[in-house]
């Protein structure tokens, strides 16, 4: 039965089309009042692996939360594929920092992935076999099958770092939010968390990664979101990624500043 | 050797094959039958058969001592009288639902929380009580105690909740605050109820210590079924609880009321808190929910198995500390409660098997051994390897004079490790003119691995850490006991080597000057 209502109804539906991953409008988030991210306005393009980069204190996990409900917005909306996060919930991965947990916790490395199924699950049911079997092969993606019954504080930082991959990696979502997926972790843990986004990317996945190592952002990333207390510059690496912006974006921290430019410039003379 | 370290996963293997949750559920739904035959069907009959001694009020200052007659002992430990069996049987529910609990609220780092909304409790009982003589009742009625209990625990939570969120006050103070105001005006407030001259009053500072002696049937039923109700709770939010004490932030992302789940839990706090007033009291209650928790935590890195075993203790702890009480009346069974549950959790604290102290000093026992049987192995491998004739010679013979050079270890020390060498099979002591070692196959076999592990290392440290030569002997001593296989495999790929490779330095003996 056709009525006025399915009109309108019939318009959003074509919202699902090609939409914008993340798109970010007018956003201000402020603790005690103080804002610590000044009018974010972002449009992410499928598909990309994105480097969110900036000095500390820059507002790079705050961006995340908020895009994440996590903290409250002072001003603006985020769209997330045409919807709002609570809408499109399903379709987003978050790996947050290592850090913000406590390790020694009484689960094993397959516990901690099943909960990315939890939502799946539902309220008050067991997970069953078919859940943990998902986890299983999530962990056998980044590597670490192999010790999924061990008990998360016995897992070394890179490992622990990848078991928190495995647990966006779980749920299938299409855009994953990555807090500092690099920090601290072994070279090995690196190059598979590296070859795990090339996967993602040719999958048609989006992922948004903060980074802190200027050296590497050249080598992993498509896009680049330079960021202190607002977007300083966004756009294709090749482009943006520049000794310009990233002077505007550290500006007045010298010594980081020094090793950007170098980085730079020992990549530029490499292109050469 | 390394330990090889699939022993340990298929032991942890063999755990998970078998999954604990039907069979906690199996206990629950026993446990219920359980306490329905023992208590349900003559419900009538419960009622008005007090038991003398639930009937004696004392006050709390009583503490006169008499020792339970031989009579006594056998009438509470055989639990022949109705009275005693239900109390039992509802205390023994409530340690169950509070070790349960307490495990959640543990982890979740809200421990200290339980304790002020015991404390918020007490002003709720008084004004019940008031309440309640003033609308022509005696006021000793437990279910409207009990409301006003955990109407006033609820205002504390809510308050405590308030101050954090509007204020800049941190959660602690907020507790502080809390526990203290709420206390305080409860002890006015039973002062108050004292001056009103209702002998009954009394009764109610069993509240605050404890006292098992003062329930009665129908009190004991009703404190058993809202325990089997707590339980059940933690049983079916299991998941959730898990999910929230983990990662609140991952779980609030994923669209979890986180905020709702934590007031779920807050107030069955308040409800353990309120069945467990009459039993333990308010001032303790927290003990147990705590201790039992923190026991089970040196058994076991499991959550589901750590549950299980703080059920198990808490409902051990109440079962024995309420015998002890209701044998010796004037001791409130709070505090033998509390007793109960500190020895259990002394006895965890040493002996448990996961986390426990004695367990720690073994492995820690265990690996010194390791160590110096490795030093030992390397010691001859490298003499033998050293000497022009013996290299290439597995079992040539080299001196004991030679060896004890070669380390800065005593003679006796060094004896005693070659003695243990040759018991294991490694090593063979002759002694024709001077004192003499060689290896057997197997100790052979052996100190080759050992060797190559610690100069994969200092290999390792030379080429890719960049470390002068001289110094890499003291890193790679310190850290080859400890490379498991995957690091030996991951140095392998690296370095591009099979066998034993050379030694990056010379070989030196470590004999230092008076050794």
């Amino acid at each position: 039965m056709l009525n006025n209502h399915s009109i309108p109804a019939r318009t959003r539906g074509a919202d699902h089309s090609p939409e914008s991953p993340l798109s970010i409008h007018d956003l201000t988030v402020a603790y005690d009042r103080k804002p610590v991210l000044w009018d974010v306005d972002l449009e992410v393009s499928a598909g990309k692996l994105i480097g969110i980069v900036g000095p500390n204190g820059a507002g790079k996990s705050t961006l995340i939360k908020a895009v994440l409900d996590l903290l409250p917005r002072a001003s603006g909306h985020v769209n997330i594929f045409g919807k709002s996060y609570k809408e499109s919930r399903a379709r987003v991965g978050y790996v947050p920092q290592r850090e913000s947990v406590d390790w020694d916790f009484p689960v094993s490395a397959l516990d901690v992935v099943a909960m990315g199924r939890y939502r799946k699950i539902g309220w008050c049911r067991p997970v069953t076999r078919s859940h943990k079997n998902a986890a299983m092969e999530a962990l056998d993606r980044v590597g670490i099958a192999n010790l999924a019954h061990r008990q998360i504080s016995q897992l070394s930082g890179g490992q622990q770092q990848r078991a928190f991959l495995a647990r966006a990696l779980v749920q299938d979502a299409d855009l994953y939010l990555m807090d500092e997926p690099f920090a601290a972790v072994d070279a090995a843990t690196e190059t598979a968390i590296v070859g795990l986004l090339q996967n993602l990317r040719e999958r048609g996945k989006t992922c948004l990664i903060v980074h802190h190592d200027l050296q590497t952002v050249r080598e992993y990333f498509d896009e680049v979101i330079l960021m202190n207390m607002r977007v300083v510059a966004h756009g294709p690496t090749e482009t943006t990624f520049t000794e310009e912006n990233l002077r505007k974006t550290y500006g007045g921290k010298l010594t980081l500043l020094g090793e950007a430019a170098e980085a730079n410039a020992r990549q530029s003379a490499g292109k050469h | 050797m390394p330990d090889n370290p699939r022993e340990n996963t298929d032991r942890i293997y063999l755990f998970v094959c078998f999954d604990p949750m039907p069979l906690l559920r199996k206990i629950i739904l026993s446990l219920m039958l359980w306490l329905l035959a023992v208590s349900g069907s003559p419900l009538s009959a419960a009622i008005g058969h007090d038991h003398p001694t639930a009937t004696k009020y004392e006050s709390i200052t009583d503490r006169s001592f008499a020792w339970p007659s031989v009579d006594e002992w056998v009438r509470v430990l055989t639990l022949r009288d109705y009275n005693t069996r239900v109390v039992l049987v509802g205390t023994t529910l409530l340690g169950i639902a509070a070790g349960i609990l307490g495990c959640f609220t543990l982890l979740r780092k809200r421990a200290l929380m339980g304790d002020a909304l015991s404390h918020a409790t007490l002003p709720g009982i008084g004004i019940a009580f008031m309440l309640a003589v003033m609308t022509g009742g005696t006021g000793k009625s437990l279910p409207i105690l009990l409301l006003g209990a955990a109407v006033s625990g609820v205002l504390g939570l809510a308050m405590i909740l308030l101050i954090r969120n509007l204020t800049r006050l941190k959660e602690d103070t907020a507790l502080g605050i809390i526990l203290s105001v709420f206390f305080g005006a409860g002890v006015a407030v039973l002062g108050v109820v004292q001056s009103m001259g209702k002998g009954h009053a009394a009764g109610l500072e069993s509240f605050i210590n404890g006292k098992t002696a003062s329930m009665v049937a129908s009190d004991a039923q009703l404190i058993a079924c809202v325990a089997a109700l707590v339980v059940f709770f933690c049983v079916a939010l299991f998941k959730e609880f898990r999910l929230i004490c983990f990662d609140a932030d991952y779980a609030k992302s994923q669209g979890w009321p986180t905020i709702l789940l934590d007031v779920v839990m807050m107030s069955l706090v308040i409800v353990v808190t309120v069945i467990g007033l009459q039993a333990v009291g308010l001032i303790l209650i927290i003990a147990l929910l705590i201790v039992p928790a923190a026991a089970a935590r040196f058994w076991t890195e499991r959550l589901v198995v750590m549950l299980m075993i703080a059920g198990l203790l808490g409902a051990a702890s109440s079962l024995i500390g309420a015998s002890l009480s209701a044998l010796l009346p004037n001791f409130p069974s709070g505090a033998m409660i509390v007793l109960t549950a500190t020895v259990f959790f002394l006895i965890s604290m040493f002996l448990g098997a996961e986390r426990g102290v004695f367990i720690r000093w073994a492995n820690r026992w265990k690996f010194e051994k390791k160590v110096r049987r490795q030093h030992l192995l390397r010691a001859v491998f490298e003499l033998v390897e050293g000497d022009e004739i013996g290299a290439g010679t597995p079992a040539y013979p080299i001196s004991f004079q030679d060896l004890l050079a070669m380390r800065s270890w005593s003679a006796r020390r060094l004896s005693r490790e070659v003695g243990r060498a040759v018991r294991d099979g490694l090593i063979i002591e002759t002694y024709a003119a001077d004192r003499k070692i060689k290896f057997t196959q197997q100790g052979f076999r052996e100190a080759a691995l050992v060797v190559r592990q610690h100069r994969l290392w200092e290999l390792y440290l030379i080429t890719h850490a960049d470390i002068a030569p001289s110094h890499v002997d003291r890193d790679a001593d310190t850290i080859e006991h400890v490379l498991g296989p995957d690091m030996m495999a991951e140095l392998e790929a690296l370095l591009f080597t099979t066998g034993v490779p050379a030694s990056p330095h010379k070989v030196e003996t470590q004999a230092l000057p008076g050794h």
